[in-house]
Order: C-alpha cells, then structure tokens, then sequence
C-alpha cells in the first residue's frame, strides 16, 4: 500500500501536509482513490470559506461511489484545485500529487489529532 | 371405475385456470424440484423457511379473500364496475386534458409487453431501445422549455414542483429559509408543494407572481399558463428573482409552449410540468410524466435519471443513466431526492407522440386548440360576456352572474364537464379532442344563442392575444423528430427500438428486489377501456361511480392480505410511499404533542430510498448494524432505541430482509421500537415472500407501503409506472394524505396530499385488481410458496458454483438469493459485473448487481418462471463459471476472455480477422439452446467513465450514429 511516511492521515482517508507557510495541504489517500474506482467530479470548497476539524466540505464522485471529503483541521480555505476538478483523473494517476485544497488552519498544532503512516496503514487494512 | 375418473361441474369450470398461467412450476415438477433442494415437501420447505413465529393462522383477514376467477370472469365483472363510470368530455383543465394517443404508439408502446415488461435500464447494453426513446423524450423537453437539460421524468407536475423546491435549496447560496409559490399555481401543486416544505421545515409564502421579489426567498415558483389560464411574460419578474440569488422555477404546459416564447428564453432556471397531454389518457389522475428541466450548470443537482450519451468499446455512440452517484441508491440520505421509479413508459409515449406528430403536427394540434379558445372567446365577447382570462392559451374563465350552478349544469345536460371556479365563475380548458361542433354547443349553453363559427374565426385569427409572446425559435429540429410520420415508418421505428430491448417477452428478468413476475395481458386489457382511461382525475363523484367500487374492493382485499385496517391509495410510486408513510407517522405524533420526535433507526441494508425518504421528512438516520448472518443486529437495534427513546420517531424495516432472509427477530424488533415510543415502517419490497403466509401488520409494523409494481403484477414499464399505495393500522389512518381538490372522504380529509391526484395512478389499480381476482385466495398464497421455492431451487443448483452469502436459521433463503462473487473477483479479477455483462451473450438480464452488498449478485426469479427457464438460467450460470475456471486455469488471459469482453455484438461476430483467444462460436452461441433464440445486444461494453466525464444529454448529431 503507497503511504508516504512524510504525511499525515485522516481515518476518513485524507491526508495532509503542512506547508512551510503553516498552510495545510488536504488530498485523498491512494487507498481511497483505489476504493472509489474511475473518478469523474470533484466538488472542491469555496475559497475562503471556514470549515471545522471533520467537517464535510468536499465531494468526490467516482461511476460507482460519491464521498464525502472530511477537513482534517479546523481553519479557512485558502485554495482549492482547479486543475484537478478539470481533470478528475489525475486523482487516479496518483493522489499524492494530486492536492485538492488548502486551509489556514486556527492552531498550529491542529495536526496532532491526525494518524502517522503506520496509523493509517492499520486503518487502511480494516476498511 | 372408480370414482375420480368423474370430474364434477366445478372441476371442468377451471376457476382456478390462471394460477396455472401465472405460476411457472407444474405440479408435476415440485417432487422434482423439492429433491435438489432437499425438503421433504413444499409445505416443509415453508416451514423452515418461514419463522413459525411470524406465521399467521388461518383465520387471519387473509381468509376473507375470494376464491379464485377465470379470465372471462374477472373481466366482465370488472367491465360492469367499470360501467359505473361516466364519460363525459371533461374540459376542467388544471394540468389534465383530454388528448388523442396516436393508435401506432397505443399499441405498439402501452399495449406491447417488449415496452410494458422492461425493467429500469440499468444494464444499458440490453436497453438501447427504450434510452433512446428516453433521450428523445429528453431533447423534446429540453426543445420546448428552452433549457439545455432534461431529466428522463418524474412522478407528477405537483411531485416535480415539490423537487423543484428541493433542488433550489441545494443551489441557492442564499440564507433564506422562504419559498414563495404564485398563488395562481394549480391548487393540488401547492398542497404537495406545502406538505413537502413543512417536513423540509421551509417556510411558504404564497402571493401574485408579480409580488415574488419582495419575499426574499431563496426560490419561487410560477405557473405558465397560470391557473386562471392567463399567459404572462415572467421575464421581469425572473430577472428580479435572479439579481437577488434566487431560483425560480417555471411549472409550464407542455403544450402551450409549442407555441409560446419558453420557459428559457425568459430565463427561468427550472422549468417543469406534466407530459401527459402528449398522447397519455388521463385515467383519473395517471400514470403520468412529469418533466424537469434545468440550467447546465446545475445538472448535478437534478433529481431522478438522467440518460446520457457514452461510448461502447468499439468506441460507438451508446446510451446510459449518467451520474447515478447522485440517487438514493448510491447517496442515500444525502441523495437529491428519494426518487426511484418515475414513469418511463409514459415518457417514451410522450416522446413518441412528439416524434410521430413531428413540429409541424405538434403546432397544428397547439393552434388549434387555441384558436378553438379563441373562437369561444370571440363568440363570449360578442354576446357581450367577455371572458376574464385576457390572454390565453386554451383556458378561459368565464362570469356567469350568479349562475355558475346553472351552467354547470346546462353543461352536464350536453355532455361536459367544465371547472367550478366559484359561485359567479366557470372555466374552460378547450384540448386536442376538442371540435368546432363542442364549442358550438358551448356557446349555445354559455351566451343562450347559436354562433356561426366560421365567423368567429376570422375574427380569432384576426386578434391573437398571443402575439407578443409567440416563440421565435424552433422546436424538434433533430432528425428523429422529422424522419417517422408514416405509420409504416412509425411503426418499424418501434420494433427497431423494442428489438434492442431485454425484456419479460424474451427471457426471465432475475433482478433480486424487483419482482419481475408475469403481466398477464387479461390485467392490462382493463387499462384502456375509456371509463377507466379517459376520466378527469376531479370530475364529479357520480361520474367515478365505477372507480370507488373497484378501488374501494381492491383497498380491501389489500387490507386483508397487509393485517392493516385502512389502505391509502395516494403514492405512484414505493418510494413516495415510504414518503407518505413517515409523514403519517409524524402527523400522528405530533397530534400527539410528540412532534419532537425526529430519530429514524435504518438497518445498514436498507433500501437506498429509506435513508433519503427519512431525511426528505426531517428526520436524522441511525444507522443500525447486521450481523455476520446478514440479520439485523437486535442488541445493537435495542442499544439505539434506548438511546433515542426520548426523540425516536419510528424504525424503517424490510421484511423479508434485503438479504433475502426471513429474520427470526421481527416481532422483537417491533416490540422494541414500539417500547421506546417509536413506529414501526415496513418497507414493502418484499412483500411478495408474504403474502398468504404473515403479513406486516400481523408482524407489528404501523405502516408499510406495498409495490403494486412488484408484488401486485403492475409491469415496470421500464423504468415505471410504479404504485406505492400504504396500509395503516387505525390509530395513523386519520393522518394519512388526503387532498386538496377533491374530498376524499373519511377522517384524513383535510391532509396535505402527497402526489397530484387523489388516488394516485389510478388507471393503473385495475391491473392489480384482476391479479387478485383471478388468482384468488388459494392462489395468491401458492404464488408466494413457489416464489420461496424457485429461489430455494436456483440458490440449491448454483450453491456449488457461487456460494449464497445468507440464509435463515434453518438454510433456506426466502424469495431471493444473493450469490458472493467476491472471492472469484480476488482471484481472478472477474467482477460481478462481468457476469452481468457475460449473461446478456446468453439471452438473459442479470440480476441485481452488488446490492445489498457489493460484490455480489443477488437473484430473484418470482412465482412465474417454469423450471425448464429457471434450468436454462442456472445452466448459463455454470456455463459462465466455468469459463471463470478456464480464467482461474490460465487458458484464458485475465484482460482478453469471454467474461471481460462481454457482452458481444454483431460487430464482433463480424471482425476480420479474429484475434481472439476464444472462438467466435463461444464469443455468442456458448450454449446449443442460445442460438434458437439469440438476442443480440445492440452496442457492447458500454464506457461509464467516459460518459460521466463527458456528460451529453441531447439527442446526438444524425452523423454519430453513422460511424
């Protein structure tokens, strides 16, 4: 199973990178796009909208499957990912590369709640 | 000799004739059939199968039933009901007209089982035939309203306004919590819209068009033409709506818009209406289809189907259901809507009139109607009484001093019914069926002299009203539209398009769920007889005469068989009736002062439609989990409850389950539910596994909806009419829907309704009323011991081959069986649905794909399959797996085998040269008996990737299918 060790891990299959501005990067993980199949739409959130640590706020749709998109951290989304709602499939071709949207987040140390690779690979494993 | 070589007089009668038609096994055959399965008998086989439990005794309400009827007798008793109805010319408009069904598309489409017998076209390749038709219906939806998408349909003008609603909501950015309705919409929309926004909990305000702006409101909807009749440019008042964020949807009529300026070109963003004056009798009130439309960008918003054009794997035009991951099936609560079934037949009938009459027929029907309008206006005018209405497009309202009774009834006496508007006004709604001699007559009744109708005429053409808005565009431009308006083209369109189809006339449909029992011709036969078929849903009660008797016998025996005490006919579909059942449920508790009430417990293999419907009325879902046996987890059932005793509003439950499981525990789960001070719902799906046997109410369910569709021998019309009528115990029957227009007598009188017309599809009761009525008691309870058996049989003969995921205490299934692909797939990468696909090279329908669990393949064959077709079903079956051993064995390679590259075309059977590893003899003749009856899928492998990616809802370019 790809999990970078560098990233952190949602147990709703996102993952996320803090960035060197203190912006954290959200995607979903190779798992997941494994799980959903061909995707075909992504609803991204609008910029500048405030969301809550696990709230949804993205949307990605596959032929067979949509799901819901959880934010890992509480704060206001700075960026979403254009590029990819135009072309879905590069979820596909590799969900690392692939981010789908930024947040401010409201603490610094919002990222401890999340899973480490190790983590996620055992949650991972159950689903 | 002995005694039994004499046959009595009974015995030759054969009043019990049909039982042998409609069920498929022999007599004879059931030793046989009972040895593979390994019972002793069918009434052992019954019993392990059934909880002894749920069983009801004999002297349930169940015994009250008729015994059984020939043919000639339920249809001539049924003809006699049917003679208490009177057919007058009813000219009472509100969304309902009188219209003229071209008779190549009443017999080739409503009258044709290859249409009539056709399951919703999920397995797109075998239903090229009816999405076309679909698409068709599509683009003339998306012609007329002026809007660049179109769904392939929805229950009611009333039920598509009430989505409309919904719809605006989600793409409304706006924090408003108010919906505004014109107050010159039809009154039965408004009484579907209302009850709909109370459980939404939006607020309604309702007033003139004009004063729309002024609400604030996140959506509006308008009537065009409105109630009165009146024609009105909403442009103005659309942009206000827009310049503030709001949504305004446009309840139009389909065929005031061959003429008038559209929906779209006025900006709306929702345009929707019925298309039942398209060829569709009226029939008291449906099937109809409603249409909706919508603005591009919001095509993800859009409830029910939509067909889209994809590509195969030959890279060949193909039709499909685009974005299904927005229904309830895949969304569940967070669906658009709750919506399933909608009204395919009636669609492509719809359609087809459009494509038979073509745009310069369609405008000669339009004008005419209005200039008959209009000749009945100038006449008006010239007796110096005009009309109210001032621009028209067939309705006029009409002063009559103080004697609407009057003439009301001087209009009865020559044989119309007209609209009682108020004690001062009638209306007029002059449609396609109407002639110059009926308006004669009406101006006779309505100015006291005769007219020279020649002259009127003139001077209606003279005076268009209509004239400043008029449509420029043009309409029906496509080919299709303009290509079949000879009968012999007309008629070899139908067969082209039937010929692509899979339905009941080729092969037994398995589809787990869905019933896909016989439809016998002697229950359609009823259907268009026109006192059934050509009575206004509202005519006065004395006209419908007929219709009470057989709704009023038919709710009975339906009582008998649910244990309910009172039967609700409203819904057209089940899922409106899981819809109407939740709101009985919350109308009887918040009489109650119990209105906070607002948890719904839903087993995790609910019906995608329960967890949608629970959240259409307000109510959270709970999930609650199922056990490794796949039954409901009655400590995990009981742990919810407890928790949410205090706002427990009801539980939704299957039974048999979605497993295909009789479930020991259904009493204990009502008696928990009921406990803790909540309801119980029994979703009806599986009804069939009951009747005779137990029933909802004897198992403790307070409402249930019943699939008249599945159970009660309505065909699926693929992909709808449905009937969801509900059985109620006493205490929730005073809550259940009633309407707006028509009292509907008893308690619930003064109920919200839930769908446009009183009785729901009430043309379409007749067809369960002869199911009953020939089968009669005996046979209703045989129909649903041999459905128990023939699952038993396939689950029995395919255990080795596909192993059965679930089964009741004592090993049997109930009426259905879901074989487990899933290990198959891990081993060798055939999915199940490429069994799916393979099964469509041996003539047959796959059964329903990965539902309730995915991975899996789960298998209904119903009463009605002989053991000669089940045995052919199960040979394709191991003929299928042992291709997959072929795979498993390395004779095949994983990517390029029979199974991947299924279904096969005639275009594959054609390739030169063949580079296939398998020949092309195993490619589409896998089995001696196939080639006696190939059918041949029309496209192959069909591309869902692409054509969610590249979503294309319109007719395509005449060139595309070329390539």
């Amino acid at each position: 199973m790809n999990i970078p060790a560098e990233l952190k891990y949602a147990r709703t299959h996102e993952w996320a990178r803090v960035e060197a501005d203190g912006t954290v990067t959200v995607g979903i993980t190779d798992h997941a796009q494994e799980a959903l199949g061909d995707i075909v739409f992504l609803e991204l959130p609008d910029v500048g909208r405030r969301v809550k640590a696990g709230e949804e706020c993205a949307v990605v749709e596959s032929v067979k499957a949509a799901s819901d998109i959880y934010a890992p951290v509480g704060g206001e989304i700075v960026a979403a990912n254009l590029d990819a709602v135009d072309a879905p499939e590069t979820v596909n071709q590799d969900a690392y590369a692939t981010w789908l949207f930024r947040i401010r987040p409201d603490e610094a140390s919002a990222l401890d709640g999340l899973l480490d690779a190790a983590g996620y690979a055992r949650v991972a494993e159950e689903a | 000799m002995a005694e039994a070589t004499y046959l009595t007089l009974a015995d030759l009668e054969r009043r019990d004739e049909f039982a042998g038609r409609h069920i498929g096994p022999a007599p004879a055959e059931l030793p046989g059939m009972l040895e593979t399965i390994g019972a002793a008998s069918l009434d052992a086989l019954i019993d392990e199968t059934v909880p002894a439990a749920i069983r009801h005794g004999d002297s349930a309400p169940f015994d009250a039933l008729p015994g059984p009827a020939t043919e000639h007798e339920a249809l001539s008793r049924l003809k006699a009901i049917s003679a208490r109805n009177r057919v007058l010319k009813s000219l009472i408009g509100m969304g309902y007209h009188d219209t003229l069904t071209p008779k190549v598309i009443l017999r080739n489409v409503l009258e044709n089982p290859g249409w009539y017998t056709a399951y919703t076209p999920y397995q797109a390749e075998v239903a090229q035939g009816r999405l076309e038709a679909l698409l068709n219906y599509q683009q003339m939806v998306m012609d007329l309203t002026g809007m660049p998408l179109a769904n392939a349909s929805l229950l009611d003008e009333a039920t598509a306004a009430a989505e409309a609603m919904a719809m605006a909501r989600r793409i409304c950015k706006s924090r408003s919590n108010v919906f505004f309705v014109d107050e010159h919409c039809f009154p039965q929309t408004l009484d579907v819209v209302r009850t709909r926004a109370a459980y939404f909990g939006f607020e309604l305000r309702v007033g003139p068009a004009e004063s729309a702006p002024a609400a604030d409101a996140f959506g509006a909807l308008l009537q065009y033409p409105d109630d009165r009749g009146e024609v009105a440019d909403l442009s103005d008042v659309i942009a206000a709506l827009r310049a503030q964020g709001a949504v305004t949807a446009v309840a139009a009529d389909l065929m005031a818009l061959v003429l008038l300026k559209s929906p779209g070109a006025m900006g709306a963003d929702i345009a929707l209406g019925s298309s039942q004056r398209f060829g569709i009798p009226m029939g008291y009130g449906g099937p109809h289809a409603a249409f909706f439309a919508c603005r591009d960008e919001h095509k993800r918003s859009v409830p029910g189907r939509i067909i889209g054009v994809a590509i195969d794997s030959r890279g060949r035009p193909a039709l499909r259901m685009a974005l299904q991951t927005r229904e309830q099936h895949i969304r569940r609560e967070k669906a658009n809507s709750n919506i399933c079934t909608s009204q395919v037949l009636l669609a492509n009938m719809a359609g087809m009139y459009a494509v038979w009459h073509g745009p310069a027929g369609l405008a000669a029907i339009a004008e005419r109607i209005h200039r008959l309008a209009g000749i009945l206006a100038a006449g008006l005018e010239s007796a110096g009484r005009p009309a109210s209405t001032r621009r028209y497009f067939d309705t006029l309202r009409i002063d009559c001093g103080g004697a609407a009774d009057a003439v009301l009834a001087a209009a009865l006496a020559a044989g119309f019914n007209l609209r009682p508007v108020s004690r001062t006004q009638v209306a007029v709604a002059v449609n396609e069926t109407t002639t110059r001699e009926d308006v004669d007559s009406l101006l006779r009744i309505l100015t006291g002299r005769h007219h020279d109708i020649d002259a009127l005429d003139r001077v209606a053409c003279e005076k268009d009203c209509l004239a400043p808005l008029r449509r420029a565009d043009a309409i029906l431009a496509h080919p299709v539209f303009n290509r079949h308006h000879t009968e012999h083209g007309m008629l070899r369109y139908l067969k082209r398009l039937q010929n692509r189809d899979l339905a009941l006339d080729h092969s037994m449909i398995s589809l787990g769920s869905c019933t896909m029992k016989l439809n016998a011709v002697a229950e359609m036969i009823p259907i268009t007889w026109p006192e059934f078929a050509n009575l206004h849903p509202f005519v006065p009660a004395d006209q419908a005469l007929g219709y009470r008797e057989m709704i009023d016998q038919l709710a009975g025996w339906l009582a008998a068989i649910t244990g309910f005490d009172a039967i609700c006919m409203q819904p057209n579909s089940g899922a409106q009736g899981e819809y109407a059942g939740l709101v009985s449920i919350r109308r009887y508790q918040a009489a109650h002062g119990q209105g906070h009430r607002d948890i719904c417990l839903i087993p995790r293999s609910a019906h995608g439609t329960n967890p949608a419907t629970a959240q259409m009325c307000g109510l959270k879902v709970i999930v609650v989990d199922c056990d490794e046996r796949g039954n409901v987890d009655v400590a995990d059932l009981k742990a919810r409850a407890d928790e949410h005793a205090e706002n427990l509003c009801c539980m939704m439950i299957t039974y048999p389950s979605t497993h295909g499981v009789f479930e020991e525990a259904a009493r204990e789960m009502c008696r928990v539910v009921h406990a803790c001070g909540g309801q119980v719902y029994m979703d009806g799906a599986n009804l069939n596994a009951q009747v005779g046997l137990t029933s909802p109410g004897f198992i403790g369910a307070d409402v249930s909806h019943m699939n008249l569709h599945k159970t009660f021998a309505i065909p699926h019309g693929g992909g709808g009419p449905g009937m969801g009528p509900i059985g109620l115990k006493a205490h929730l029957a005073a809550h259940a829907p009633g309407h707006a227009v028509v009292r509907m007598g008893g308690p619930n009188a003064g109920q919200g309704a839930v769908s446009a017309a009183p009785w729901g599809s009430a043309s379409i009761l007749p067809i369960s009323w002869m199911y009953i009525a020939m089968l009669g008691r005996e046979g209703l309870r045989r129909a649903t011991r041999t459905a128990i058996l023939n699952a038993n049989y396939v689950a029995a003969r395919l255990a080795d081959h596909y192993p059965v995921l679930y089964a009741g205490a004592r090993g049997r299934v109930a009426h259905e069986c879901i074989l487990d692909v899933r290990a198959i797939k891990a081993a060798t990468g055939i999915a199940e649905i490429d069994i799916a696909k393979r099964l469509m090279d041996y003539g047959f329908h796959a059964p329903t794909v990965s539902f309730p669990v995915a991975g899996t393949l789960m298998v209904e064959p119903t009463e009605s399959e002989s053991r000669a077709e089940l045995d052919r079903f199960v040979a394709a079956m191991i003929a299928i797996r042992e291709e997959i051993r072929r795979i498993e064995r390395g004779d095949w390679p994983a990517d390029d085998n029979p199974l991947k590259r299924a279904p096969h075309t005639q275009a594959d059977l054609a390739d030169e040269p063949w580079r296939r590893p398998y020949s092309r003899k195993e490619a589409c003749f896998p089995l001696p008996w196939v080639a006696e009856n190939k059918f041949w899928p029309a496209v192959n492998r069909i591309d869902d990737v692409y054509g969610d990616r590249n979503l294309f809802c319109a007719c395509p370019p005449p060139a595309d299918y070329a390539a």
